[in-house]
């Protein structure tokens, strides 16, 4: 590792290119954020590699001093598990947004999410096709106004974390483009995560679908429209905090409820991260009726998948032995012809 | 199957005792589950192991386990062996093994007149006879006249020879094969041991099943010894073939081309990332690669033939060599992110193993309809190297050159190998891999002056920084780039330089490779018979036997397609004819008409199997005519 990791800064890391996203974007904040983290996570900056496919999200790699691989749309995962086979040593880092992973590259997050390769994937979430000039996206809630659909769309959206969970990634989180003090913790411990990480970023898109996450994010309305959740602490949020989700135990369905009002605070749901089935839940929550839930929804670590893959490799060998070509071509019935 | 051996069988019905022959073709036919693969390459290993040259080429449905007597479940294997240079599986089949009427309804036609039938008279009842087509048994209504016929109730003899083992109907009946094998291999004076010890092998853990397999074997062979047979039934001696001394194996196609892969990355110093996707006839490359982690070999079955191919190009841009595999229609999966590879530069071996097109087309049965989808089947002006193998045994060089042209000039390269070449088999001398010149990659560790689109002024190559090094942080990807800098590039005369750039990169190639050489005859004349591919063997075949009738033909066998050898236009304006035979509608001879303006004519066939010698040998007579 580099010596001088621990004096690095956001300079180190912000390459010479023009940052060309639209004015107000979204991905100006995260692509700060990311800068900012980086000299933290106490890594070389060469070790770290970002990889995205096509959309305006997957500019991103441009715009870091790090190796970077802007390949084709949908892609990136895939490409990403290559890097990380090849070199088990370096942080691959998956830039990509919601046409990008979840329309055209679908299968390939599913697996790489399923495999439990060891990538941090940011999906950042906009809910429109930006790059392509504003059609809608697999996330668009129905009704979206687009070139595409003049009239509204009417196909459902999906969730991403809900897509994420599905494909059993070890680590979904969410967060929102603009909170840096929210955004940078929890892709700090998608980082230290050792296996899939899968974090979901609402960002705004100024140009095609301006004031999507308006509630979640505007100060004086989002505390009653999000909720920040914390591994061990109930799940309360509100203005006052005074509002909070009870699992009901007949139909298995979380319900809002007011302390003091219709519930007390032991009647809460404590958050528990490792728990796959509360993942759920609250990876489902949406409005107007709950809130959405932010940060870390779910984190059980399992072994992830090229360390695994190493393991065998290693175990083989020691029975094996280092392979000599030159017997494996001898190997077999051969035969001398004088 | 030549004239001349045609008129020896003939002969040899009239011989009570042996009867020598150059060269015979034996073919095995049975249902997909009578073990017909398995008896062949026990066969096919027992000839090389006696010393005959040899070709093997096995005949499956694409069909797992279809209905037990269907004709569409008929599995078949050819082998074609003898004491001269043997180079494709054989036109005509001497020796018929027929284990049902659905095998000899669907493969009589490829046996000579005065041929050796061999058939299981037990599998001759009347639900095998309807579901062969059959209003009456032919081993009995004298439809078989033209051919000397030997017919047992093999069925019997296996139950009895298998007895003392108990091991139920079923399972005793399987042992057929073993006690057809022992029959043959009494028919063509050739010993068991090998066999026996292979069986003994496979069914280590069965001691039983084993010892039964064993049992049916000596008695088929034990049959040929004692059994009164019909006139014209007897031992075949078919002499040793005159090889250059050394150490010799059999080897497929598949496994040649895994073993030059691996080859080609000690040589080139470098890791190998394998990516794949199953698909027939390329799967097995993938299982033979997955077997070798001794190897610095990694392989990754994705979920996709987009995913195999793009976790190959990530690979490579982290400084391993990736390589993908697949067959026409993946090869079309994958063809938007080879033009990624070539447009970032970075190398990659792509191989296509070729299956009968289009679509599903027929995904057991050989072609080589893909030759212009590797020469142009991406979009935009998008060059890369192509290059193909010849027989299964020229896989291993192959692979190597596929290599070293990857790593050398960071570009993708098309290696095209095809369903026959995969799974047929021919007897290798085992190469000294100390004779082979290593290639090692050199990659960029000074930050000095470093940009991603820096270029070796010879070859052209980008320069190759992995990530991990220091100072060498770079970003590449499928956007235009700069020729100066290696950064986004919109710039109108900047596409136009790098376009060029790309172009003349791979053209250069041609300064790297062999010259074009005459496979076999004179480098003028009247007539060259131009092949690539798995046509070498017959093409080869039927230009020797027109040499020795005296016609002026040469067979120029094309290994780099793309870019050609530089001499290879002027080499074909040397002859007045240029006939050009391909398992396609004609795909080389169009190149070759559009690059060289010459007259050239395709001699085409699209019917799943490999040529006929005398397919060719017609070809030729009637240009030279």
């Amino acid at each position: 590792m580099n010596q001088a990791v621990d004096k690095l800064t956001v300079a180190d890391y912000s390459s010479d290119q023009e940052v060309r996203w639209c004015p107000g974007c979204g991905d100006y904040a995260i692509l700060k954020t990311i800068q900012k983290l980086m000299p933290e996570l106490n890594q070389a900056k060469e070790n770290h590699v970002f990889v995205s496919g096509i959309g305006c999200s997957s500019r991103f790699p441009y715009y870091m001093n790090t190796y970077g691989f802007h390949t084709i749309h949908g892609r990136a995962p895939s490409v990403a598990t290559g890097v990380k086979l090849a070199n088990p040593d370096l942080d691959v880092w998956v830039i990509t947004g919601d046409g990008d992973a979840l329309s055209i590259g679908g299968n390939h997050t599913m697996h790489a999410l399923r495999r439990n390769v060891d990538l941090n994937i940011l999906l950042f979430n906009n809910e429109i096709y930006g790059l392509t000039k504003g059609q809608y996206s697999p996330t668009s809630k129905v009704g979206t106004r687009s070139p595409s659909t003049p009239e509204g769309s009417v196909d459902r959206p999906l969730s991403p974390c809900a897509i994420a969970l599905g494909a059993g990634a070890p680590f979904v989180a969410r967060s929102i483009d603009t909170e840096m003090k929210h955004l940078s913790p929890v892709v700090k411990e998608s980082y230290l995560h050792k296996g899939a990480s899968f974090v979901e970023i609402l960002q705004n898109c100024p140009i095609y679908n301006d004031g999507i996450f308006e509630q979640v994010k505007d100060k004086k309305i989002a505390p009653d429209f999000r909720i920040e959740v914390e591994h061990g602490q109930p799940l309360l949020f509100g203005k006052d905090n005074n509002k909070g989700i009870r699992l009901n135990r007949e139909s298995l369905e979380l319900e809002v409820v007011t302390l003091g009002d219709d519930a007390s605070l032991e009647e809460i749901l404590v958050h528990d991260k490792t728990s796959i089935t509360q993942a759920n839940l609250l990876a489902a929550m949406q409005g107007p009726d709950f809130p959405v839930a932010v940060g870390i929804l779910y984190h059980r670590p399992a072994s992830a998948y090229v360390s695994d893959l190493e393991q065998q490799r290693l175990t083989l060998r020691e029975s094996r032995g280092e392979g000599k070509l030159q017997d494996l071509l001898n190997s077999g019935h051969i035969w001398q012809v004088k | 199957m030549s004239v001349e051996t045609q008129e020896t069988v003939a002969k040899a019905s009239h011989s009570p005792e042996s009867q020598a022959l150059e060269d015979v073709v034996v073919r095995f036919a049975g249902d997909s589950g009578d073990g017909m693969q398995l008896t062949g390459s026990n066969f096919t290993e027992v000839t090389a192991l006696f010393g005959n040259d040899l070709a093997t080429f096995p005949d499956f449905p694409a069909e797992i386990r279809a209905p037990a007597g269907s004709t569409f479940g008929v599995s078949a294997f050819q082998i074609y062996f003898g004491s001269e240079d043997i180079t494709t599986s054989g036109d005509a089949v001497d020796v018929l093994v027929a284990m049902n009427p659905a095998a000899l309804t669907t493969n009589l036609e490829t046996v000579v007149p005065g041929g050796l039938v061999i058939a299981d008279a037990g599998a001759f009842n009347e639900k095998n006879l309807n579901k062969a087509n059959y209003d009456s048994n032919p081993l009995e209504d004298g439809s078989l006249d033209a051919y000397r016929l030997l017919t047992i109730d093999i069925h019997s003899q296996v139950l009895a020879a298998v007895e003392e083992f108990e091991l139920g109907h079923k399972a005793a009946l399987r042992c057929k094969n073993m006690w057809t094998l022992g029959l043959v291999l009494w028919l063509f004076d050739r010993e068991k041991a090998t066999t026996i010890e292979n069986l003994q092998k496979k069914f280590a853990s069965k001691p039983d099943i084993a010892n039964a397999n064993i049992a049916a074997l000596n008695a088929g062979h034990a049959y040929g010894e004692t059994a009164e047979l019909p006139t014209g039934v007897n031992v075949y001696k078919v002499p040793k073939a005159k090889v250059a001394p050394g150490t010799y194996r059999n080897v497929n196609g598949t496994q040649a081309l895994a073993w030059g892969l691996i080859a080609g990355g000690q040589l080139a110093d470098i890791n190998l990332l394998f990516a794949s996707y199953p698909i027939t006839p390329a799967s097995g490359l993938l299982h033979a690669l997955a077997a070798r982690k001794e190897f610095d070999v990694t392989t990754f079955q994705a979920e996709d033939e987009i995913a195999a191919v793009c976790a190959a190009i990530g690979a490579s841009f982290a400084g391993s060599l990736g390589i993908t595999s697949s067959a026409g229609p993946g090869i079309a999966l994958k063809t938007e992110a080879i033009s990624l590879a070539v447009s970032a530069e970075l190398p990659l071996v792509v191989v296509n193993t070729q299956r009968g097109g289009p679509s599903t087309g027929l995904p057991t049965k050989t072609e080589q309809s893909d030759l212009l989808q590797a020469f142009y089947g991406r979009h935009g002006d998008t060059p890369l190297p192509v290059i193909a193998s010849s027989s299964p045994a020229d896989c291993f060089e192959v692979a190597i050159e596929a290599v070293r042209i990857a790593t050398k000039y960071m570009t993708p390269v098309m290696l095209l190998s095809d369903g026959y070449i995969a799974n047929a088999s021919e007897p290798w001398l085992i190469p000294d891999i100390k004779d082979f010149a290593p290639f090692p990659v050199e990659f960029r560790t000074d930050p000095e002056g470093f940009n991603p689109s820096l270029r070796d002024p010879q070859s052209l190559a980008r320069v190759w920084a992995k990530p991990g090094t220091p100072g060498l942080e770079h970003r590449i990807g499928g956007i235009e780039k700069s020729y100066e800098t290696g950064n986004i590039s919109y710039d109108p005369d900047n596409h136009q330089l790098m376009t060029d750039t790309r172009e003349a990169k791979v053209a250069g190639i041609s300064a790297d490779i062999p010259e074009q050489e005459v496979a076999l005859g004179e480098s003028k004349g009247k007539l060259a018979v131009v092949g690539w591919g798995s046509t070498f063997g017959p093409i080869h075949q039927a230009v020797k036997r027109c040499r020795l009738e005296g016609l002026d033909v040469s067979h120029i066998h094309v290994r780099y397609l793309s870019p050609f050898p530089a001499n290879l236009k002027a080499l074909l304006a040397d002859f007045d004819k240029v006939l050009v035979p391909e398992m396609n509608t004609g795909q080389l001879v169009k190149i070759l008409r559009s690059e060289f303006l010459i007259d050239a004519k395709g001699l085409n066939k699209v019917s799943g199997q490999p040529f006929k010698i005398r397919e060719i040998t017609n070809a030729i007579k009637a240009e030279l005519a």
